[in-house]
């Protein structure tokens, strides 16, 4: 990566102004992920100073400022407990602890990283984003949305729900990206199932959920089946990590993981 | 013993810890020029037309160098004594490029920048050749790899680039073929071992600068300074005598630098200029353009009776060495001779094979150096063969391997590159750790496994291995002892200390042989002005050739301490007691303390130094057993190693805790090529994975227990009874834990590495069959 | 453009292009204990404190630091003098390149954490690679460090 220019903003108005002033203009949040890139960008706009890094709990939310860093929403306490603690223990699968202190939560969201740990926990809880412009929009529109506009994300909100969840991440050591990942919740008696890593973007088992969510009661021999289908609906791909098969069988096989473990 | 066989911190960790500069980039010349390399893009090559005139004229480009700068004078990068069993098959720059990530040309420029904007700025018009990317492929292809007509030989090793071979080799004790007509079971199977990076976290590293007395001073990670000093004016045509190489902390070697990386361009780059310069490679740099472990497929025969005696061995080997052949014959001599004589008592044993050419990253010296793919190999055959004859794998074993006092025909066939030397095994334990590693991991309860819920299965699995201590008849070791004033001593050794704490092994073999503490032996290792000559630090042969080189050394300054000690007193040599600090005799004593003060201010002024030398007339063999505990997921063919028990025979280990790091190391990187590691290249050639995001070396969270423990052994013709411990620890853990996979799920990996993936496709196709 | 910050203790301005990364400005300002081993923040040997906490220099830009406050190796050494002792009794330095890095995530561990768990220590240092040791050796030298024995 390569950086002309560099402007800590004191507005997020002024940051916006710069940000779409210039093509090759760019916000910089932890900026380790820019780092392995090869992009030319030409200034730099670091919103530091604009206590972006804030975490505030209300009575039903957790508003996550945008630049608050993996290790912040990690260690945050009662989001710990959210969703039986599913984001904290996601995040703390990525890297170490160093990389976690730098990369940011905003940082992680807009990228729309195809191997992400971040957005496919995300996925199944009940997030919404606020955007400095465009307002506020619903992480799983964001994820599908072809928007190419440039805005400034200033908060992640994650509603507070009576809701038990799942993620694991398929990985080889410790520092390795995710082979797939997959997060599954149960709020009353509605399933999420969410699978990243494919190793394109993270996406629903739709048909899956529909089937579980249809069923009277998810007896063992539903688990299995909604495994199957959500097999046989998603695409998986292959790369030097691992086949699109392997992918699919492992998938699979942490779904029913999943699934057995948040209706128990 | 006092100082030997005990747990002492090592005389560096401190310091470095405390971050004091010590490695070769903290110790360049600020006002260096930075040296970087155009490197190629593409598999294979030629250079039609280089331009250079737009780099040269960027501001702040100090010179481009490309294969036009340099005369055709063919070396070999390899870093081996003299001559080399390698071919001379590389120039410094060449016309010709054979890999991507090969060096096309180089610049130095005032900084890093400027550097890199000049390499975009060369321009080159190629002509692409088609490359060979699939090293089974290899031989007697119509593409020739090395088609130029200066390469050649040393001596003979097989050597015929026109079939793109880079090194051949055969050799057979007995008939093979008639004693497998008389087997009742013969095994046959095929294995196949990847290429493994060394991943040491130091980057390869060089800087250079002429001194006031205009000679070049290298600084360089090396594994073999002294080496480095013959080919870098070898190859440059430079006088050896206006050279200086001094190795300063190595962060890491593993073998990886025991080879030429940047010493000959920025030598260049100083030589031409007169300024200082520097290169630090990249990690992508070392992923693809240093040096990496020769992947070969290993066709074996094995011959047995009922009664469980194996009675014959056929192994060939193709081995891969990529684009240029340092250590092609040695290391896949190695594969054989490091692991056939483990079982001793055949009726006959044959080994051949080639080594190719092919256009990837040259293939080297790495930790276990052939051992580990012929362990592999072999170690897994003896377990399927075991299961044809209804054989525990450990009677099996107990039954047909080396022990003490007995011999192989293979030592004296088969050496590096040459013939090899006879030797009988005054010192073999393998009986001891093979039974000790039963206790420890508690085998006879586990074997071959045990059912866990949740889809989850443990086995256990084991293998046994062999390494040497230095090449015999080729190593060579010296070292220098220095009394000072006040009765501390220097020792200076060529021994190259790369992490692996041979500064203070060697210097708790001086203290032990002196009778005196840790403390007063400042030891200084590696600057070839000032040090003696050491072969440097491969072959497992530190500990072993080197300290006995210090031993001696010792040895005689003791002895010159008694004798002035006998004068000082005025009595006869034989009549002194001497027990490091004090000389006796009879009433009469002067302590050491005050006898080198007498010697260097008021009598019989001298000074006393002394240089002792040694050379191995033989290489005995550490051995140990291997026994690994896996934990497999059924529903996703996952992988835990969970415990890894390792009980080794190194005769002496001089340092404990220094040993058991060695044997640890060696266990872990062995881990990571059994399960974790590959170095992948696209379908061109270009390498995938060229970073730790995506080669994966083992972190912490997979290392779950590492029981070490070391049998009670001594070798008489060591220091102290010590052998070498630096590589026999990376040997076994391929084996052992294909075995013990194979015992928990029934799956047999062939293919390094086992990944999840594999084992799952084992475990598909098992319930299938059913 | 010029950056102030504070390096163990002191007060310094830094000269640096907008697109530097702080591994490589702490090296040309001499801190040579900040090792590079692979400038793509997956090795951990260029671990530094930023605000206290543990970082990969050569993940973050320069010109973040503005205001804050890094510690290197060079900021810590009575701790780091500790800790080596315990690693020497251990043998759980080999090459030592690692260790300086290692230094720092462990001093933040124990600022964070003073009883972490076993689990807790791999997870924290995860970051800190090693290729020499094995790991073991490290581990038992830093939960005897922990444990102050
Ligand atoms: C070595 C390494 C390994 C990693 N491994 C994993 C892994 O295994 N799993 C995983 O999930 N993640 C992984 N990550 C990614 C990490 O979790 C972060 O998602 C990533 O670093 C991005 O965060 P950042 O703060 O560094 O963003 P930056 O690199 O600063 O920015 C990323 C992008 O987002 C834009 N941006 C940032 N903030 C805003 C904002 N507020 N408004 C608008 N645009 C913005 C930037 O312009 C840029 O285009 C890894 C990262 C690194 C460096
Ligand atoms: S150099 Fe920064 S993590 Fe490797
Ligand atoms: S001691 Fe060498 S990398 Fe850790």
């Amino acid at each position: 990566m390569k950086i002309n220019g560099y402007q800590t903003v004191k507005s997020l108005e002024e940051a916006y102004n710069l940000l779409n002033e210039n093509k090759q203009n760019a916000i910089v949040a932890g900026g380790a992920w820019m780092r392995l890139s090869s992009k030319v960008i030409e200034t730099a706009i670091d919103l530091s100073g604009l206590e972006l890094d804030q975490i505030v709990e209300t009575k039903d939310t957790f508003e996550i400022g945008a630049m608050a860093t993996l290790r912040q929403v990690e260690k945050q306490e009662g989001l710990k407990e959210l969703y039986n603690g599913v984001l904290s223990k996601a995040l703390s699968k990525i890297m170490g602890v160093p990389i976690r202190n730098v990369a940011t939560i905003g940082g992680s969201i807009i990228g729309k990283y195809s191997f992400s740990d971040v957005l496919t926990p995300l996925v199944v809880m009940n997030v919404e984003l606020e955007f400095y412009k465009k307002g506020i929009i619903s992480l799983e529109d964001f994820l599908v949305s072809k928007d190419r506009s440039k805005d400034i994300l200033v908060k992640v909100v994650i509603k507070k729900e009576e809701a038990k969840a799942y993620f694991h991440k398929m990985q080889k050591t410790g520092l390795d990206f995710a082979v797939v990942n997959v997060a599954i919740s149960k709020k009353a008696d509605t399933f999420k199932i969410a699978v990243g890593a494919r190793p394109s973007l993270v996406k629903f088992a739709l048909e899956a959920m529909a089937f579980v969510n249809g069923a009277k009661e998810v007896t063992e021999e539903v688990i299995l089946k909604t495994a199957d289908i959500a097999g046989k609906e998603l695409k998986f791909g292959t790369n030097s990590k691992a086949s699109e098969e392997y992918r699919r069988n492992i998938a699979m096989a942490y779904i029913k993981r999943g699934l057995r473990e948040v209706i128990k | 013993m006092k100082v030997v066989k005990h747990a002492l911190p090592s005389v560096d960790g401190k310091g470095l810890m405390m971050g004091r500069p010590a490695y070769t980039d903290d110790l360049a010349d600020p006002n260096s020029l930075i040296v970087k390399v155009l490197r190629s893009p593409h598999a294979y090559a030629k250079i039609v037309k280089i331009d250079t005139s737009k780099a040269e004229a960027l501001e702040g480009v100090e010179i481009v160098l490309t294969y036009k700068d340099f005369d055709r004078r063919p070396h070999t990068r390899a870093g081996q004594g003299f001559p080399e069993p390698s071919p001379y098959d590389k120039f410094v720059l060449d016309q010709w490029v054979r890999y991507i990530g090969d060096e096309t040309a180089c610049v130095a420029a005032v900084d890093e920048k400027t550097a890199e904007a000049a390499l975009k700025l060369i321009e080159i018009e190629w002509d692409i050749l088609e490359p060979i990317l699939d090293f089974e492929t290899a031989l007697d292809n119509e593409i020739l790899i090395h088609p130029e007509p200066e390469i050649f030989e040393n001596f003979p090793i097989g050597f015929d680039p026109k079939r793109n071979l880079a090194a051949a080799y055969s050799m057979e004790v007995g008939n093979v073929e008639d004693s497998l007509k008389e087997c009742d079971v013969v095994l046959e199977a095929q294995f196949y071992t990847q290429a493994q990076a060394h991943a040491a976290m130091e980057p390869h590293t060089v800087n250079a600068r002429m001194d006031y007395q205009n000679r070049l001073v290298l600084y360089t990670s090396t594994q073999a300074p002294f080496h480095i000093r013959r080919i870098v004016s070898q190859s440059l045509d430079f006088p050896m005598s206006r050279i200086r190489v001094i190795k300063p902390r190595v962060g890491g070697g593993f073998g990886g630098k025991q080879h030429i990386h940047g010493e000959l361009l920025v030598s260049t780059v100083t030589i031409k200029t007169g300024k200082p310069a520097k290169m630090v490679y990249t990690r992508k740099e070392v992923f693809e353009s240093s040096f990496q472990r020769h992947p070969m497929r290993l066709d074996i025969k094995l011959g047995a009776m009922k009664d469980g005696t194996l009675k014959a061995i056929n192994c060939h080997i193709l081995s891969d060495t990529g684009a240029y052949g340092e250590h092609a014959l040695t290391v896949f001599m190695v594969a054989g001779a490091k692991v056939l004589p483990l079982y001793n008592k055949v009726d006959s044993v044959k080994f051949y094979g080639d080594v190719v050419y092919t256009n990837h990253t040259s293939a080297g010296a790495y930790r276990g150096y052939g051992a580990i793919q012929g362990n592999f190999a072999i170690e897994s055959a003896i377990d399927m063969l075991c299961e044809k004859l209804g054989a525990d794998p450990i009677e099996f074993r107990e039954k047909n391997m080396m022990l003490k006092d007995e011999t192989s025909p293979i030592f004296a066939i088969m050496g590096e590159g040459t013939e090899g030397t006879a030797m009988n095994m005054e010192s073999c334990e393998l009986g001891y750790c093979v039974s000790r590693g039963q206790e420890l991991l508690k085998w006879k309860e586990k074997y071959p496994r045990v059912e866990l819920a949740d889809s989850k299965v443990r086995g256990v699995g084991m293998a046994i291995a062999m390494q040497g201590s230095g090449i015999p008849y080729i190593d060579m070791a010296s070292a220098t002892v220095k009394l000072n004033d006040d009765g501390f001593y220097n020792l200076l050794v060529g021994a190259t200390d790369i992490g692996q704490g041979s500064d203070t092994v060697l210097a708790q073999i001086a203290a032990e042989a002196l009778e005196t503490t840790l403390d007063k032996i400042i030891v200084y290792s590696s600057d070839s002005d000032l040090t003696p000559f050491d072969t440097g630090a491969y072959a497992s042969s530190t500990t072993y050739v080197s300290g006995n080189a210090v031993f001696k050394a010792a040895m005689d300054m003791k002895r010159a301490i008694v004798k002035e000690g006998a004068l000082a007193l005025g009595v006869k040599f034989e009549d002194i007691e001497y027990d490091g600090v004090v000389l006796k005799a009879g009433d009469k004593e002067i302590t050491l303390k005050a006898l080198s003060n007498r010697l260097y201010y008021s009598e019989d002024q001298k000074q006393l130094m002394i240089t002792n030398s040694y050379f191995g007339t033989k290489s005995p063999p550490p051995f140990m057993a291997g026994f690994a505990e896996v934990e497999i997921d059924t529903e996703t063919g996952e992988i835990k190693i969970v415990e890894y028990v390792s009980v080794v025979d190194c005769g002496t280990p001089i340092n404990l805790s220094l040993a058991k790091g060695q044997v640890e190391g060696g266990i872990v990187q062995g881990i990571g090529m059994a399960v974790y590691e590959e170095v992948l290249y696209t379908k061109k050639g270009k390498s995938i994975n060229n970073n730790f995001l995506n080669y994966h070396i083992p972190t912490r969270k997979e290392i779950n227990k590492l029981t070490t423990e070391f049998a009670e052994s001594y070798e008489e013709s060591g220091p102290f009874g010590a052998k070498s411990v630096g590589e026999i620890g990376i040997d076994t853990p391929p084996a052992a834990i294909a075995n013990a996979v194979y015992n928990a799920v029934g799956v047999r990996i062939q293919t390094l590495p086992i990944t999840p993936e594999k084992i799952l496709a084992g475990i598909l196709a098992n319930k299938a069959k059913k | 453009m010029k950056v102030n910050v504070k390096v163990n203790g002191q007060n310094k301005v830094f000269n640096i292009e907008p697109g530097d990364y702080l591994l490589d400005t702490l090296r040309k300002e001499n801190y040579l204990s900040v090792k590079k081993g692979c400038d793509n923040s997956s090795c951990g040997v260029c671990t530094v404190l930023f605000d206290g906490k543990p970082i990969k220099s050569c993940s973050l830009l320069t010109a973040k630091i503005e205001g804050h406050e890094v510690i290197t190796v060079e900021g810590i050494q009575k701790e780091a003098d500790k800790l080596s002792d315990y690693f020497g009794a251990e043998g759980a330095d080999q090459c030592g390149y690692c260790t300086p890095g290692m230094a720092l995530s462990v001093y933040a561990l124990k600022e964070e954490n003073s009883n972490p768990s076993d689990e807790e220590i791999k997870e924290y240092l995860t970051g800190n690679l090693c290729r020499c040791t094995g790991y073991q050796s490290q581990h038992i030298a830093i939960r005897n460090y922990l444990e102050d024995k």
